[in-house]
């Protein structure tokens, strides 16, 4: 499925400022897997997420998804098949256009944007038809702009456009952190349904342990550029938080405040 | 006065095809393009070379047309494969082709009161006695035409992707498009239009000059702004026609000022630039890009 192999990544390499973030670092996901991937600030999760996305590319190694080589493809070509919802809510929808344009440029990805309508009248019955389980009344208002939604309407919409076209993998980097906790449950329970429904490969960043153990099928902590901890199975479920700081701080990670709230 | 009026009208017309291509390059791709001062020139010139060599003038508009595309296409490329920030890319390609349009047309002038223009044919055909009358119909007929195409291509698939960009092209390049072709495609657009309009414009004035684009952006961006004024939060293709409106108002204001004696006609420039300074810092316009800058990042 994603098999990351022997990949290296430094910023400004070659300078005073260089920041070697991985050094030979390999990670394999079984199809259908959902991992939960926690770390501390600067321990190279969101890299890991940028370089198998294509944000950044690697300095070496090799990216491979579904057996196909991804390593030398841009970030807008892998979005043809790789979906994500970044951290910002702002970032994963357009504010100008309306929820049922929004919607109708995710129905399209990875198909050649052509002259024909960019919006028919059966999408839109498709879209009400979409939105109405979310319950957050998004079905009634189709035609209004996105930038009038709030923060946790709008990362909801993300997730929905992200797998509306079902995506070999899903990426989804930290993106309940900027919600509410009680908008964040919401998101989180919509994400599992959609990755259950769609049986989707998932890769999610968290800075929350008891969502990061709540959820998936395997759980990765990173530190340092380095996977530290790579659990699945029972033994994930028979994790608790307090393992999971314990581990942290041998490593010598740095703990934030936000992990230990929650 | 009516005469005064009418003349007017006639300039803000053909104008307003510029300050539509401005508001597509300013307002929905979010780009300061300076090609704009050059793009028009290129139009006026490539449409004077044409017809003194006897183009019809139909042919002489599409050629200028054409001409507008590419230098779109060339701020384009500087900007998205060379990645030279927006700005400077539009002031490298407006300088480069300074010496373009000289080549063009061979000479800082070219004179076009002898030649065949799509306005002496249109005056043959309809009758008038004036090529006033005539720019006012062709105006009207090419804005109809621009604006139809306009409300039809950005409700294409493709169309949506160039507002996309404007807005959060991050969001454009997480859907599986490159933002890229999509930023320089749009840009040709913008300036495709805003050579259309120097083509007219030189055919109306009856001359092409080298130095005509100087402030054409400025020009552009105070009929959008005065367009916005009355139309604001409505649909699109009514802020269109509010740009139409803001290019004829402006150019009553300037009629008004230049023949009231209030205002020196060589002080034109300098008079625009204060009341689009002061337009842009009165209106929220400030605000709204900030959220819209803050929402791209």
């Amino acid at each position: 499925m994603l098999k990351v192999s022997n990949v290296s990544k430094a910023f400004n390499a070659g300078t005073p400022n260089e920041k070697v973030v991985f050094e030979d670092l390999s990670l394999h996901i079984r199809p259908h897997d959902f991992v939960t991937v926690i770390g501390g600030n600067g321990s190279g999760k969101s890299t890991l997420l940028n370089l198998i996305a294509g944000t950044y590319a690697v300095d070496k190694g090799k990216v491979e998804l579904n057996g196909r080589d991804i390593t030398h493809l841009k970030e807008y070509e892998r979005a043809g098949f790789i979906g994500r919802v970044f951290q910002d809510p702002l970032m994963g929808t357009c504010s100008d256009l309306t929820i049922q344009e929004n919607l109708s440029i995710a129905k399209r990805k990875g198909a050649k944007r052509t002259l024909r309508r960019g919006l028919t009248e059966s999408e839109r019955k498709e879209y009400a038809k979409l939105l109405e389980p979310l319950g957050l009344g998004l079905e009634d208002r189709l035609t209004a702009k996105v930038g009038l939604l709030s923060g946790g309407q709008r990362q909801a919409l993300t997730l929905l456009m992200a797998t509306l076209v079902k995506p070999e993998l899903l990426l989804l980097d930290e993106h309940t952190a900027a919600l509410d906790p009680k908008t964040a449950r919401k998101v989180l329970e919509l994400t599992q349904q959609r990755v259950e429904e769609n049986q989707l490969t998932t890769l999610m960043i968290t800075h929350n342990m008891r969502d990061a153990l709540a959820f998936g099928n395997r759980l990765i902590m990173m530190s340092e550029g380095k996977i530290i901890l790579d659990i699945s199975g029972e033994e994930k479920k028979k994790a608790t938080v307090k393992d999971l700081l314990d581990l942290f701080e041998k490593s010598n990670g740095e703990i934030n405040d936000q992990m230990f709230l929650s | 006065m009516t005469l005064v009026l009418t003349s007017a009208l006639a300039q803000g017309l053909l104008w307003s095809i510029l300050a539509i291509g401005i508001y597509i390059s300013y307002r929905i791709l979010n780009i300061s393009d300076l090609t704009s001062e050059s793009s028009f020139t290129l139009g006026a010139a490539v449409t004077a070379a044409a017809l003194i060599r006897n183009v019809p003038p139909f042919l002489a508009i599409c050629l200028s047309v054409l001409a507008g595309c590419c230098a779109g296409y060339i701020t384009g490329f500087l900007h998205t494969k060379m990645r030279i920030p927006s700005l400077l890319a539009g002031i490298l390609t407006m300088t480069g082709l300074y010496s373009v349009n000289l080549r063009v047309m061979g000479k800082a002038n070219i004179p076009l009161n002898q030649v065949t223009t799509i306005l002496t044919n249109l005056s043959g055909l309809l009758g008038f006695r004036k090529d006033r009358d005539a720019a006012i119909i062709l105006g009207v007929i090419v804005i109809l035409i621009v604006i139809v195409f306009l409300v039809w291509f950005l409700n294409t698939e493709f169309g949506f992707m160039i507002v996309a960009t404007g807005i959060n092209d991050r969001m454009v390049t997480a859907n599986g498009v490159n933002s890229d072709r999509i930023k320089t495609a749009g840009l040709m657009l913008a300036n495709a239009l805003i050579a259309l309009s120097g083509s007219l414009v030189s055919q109306y004035n009856a001359f092409a000059d080298v130095q005509m684009g100087i402030g054409a952006i400025v020009i552009g961006l105070a009929s959008v702004i005065i367009g916005e004024v009355f139309l604001r939060e409505k649909s699109f293709i009514i802020r269109l026609f509010g740009v139409v409106a803001g290019s004829i108002i402006y150019r009553m204001i300037v009629a008004f000022a230049i023949n009231s004696s209030l205002v020196n006609a060589n002080d034109m420039k300098l008079f625009t630039a204060i009341l689009v300074a002061l337009a842009i810092y009165l209106t929220d316009f400030t605000r709204k890009r900030g959220t819209k800058r803050a929402e791209s990042k």
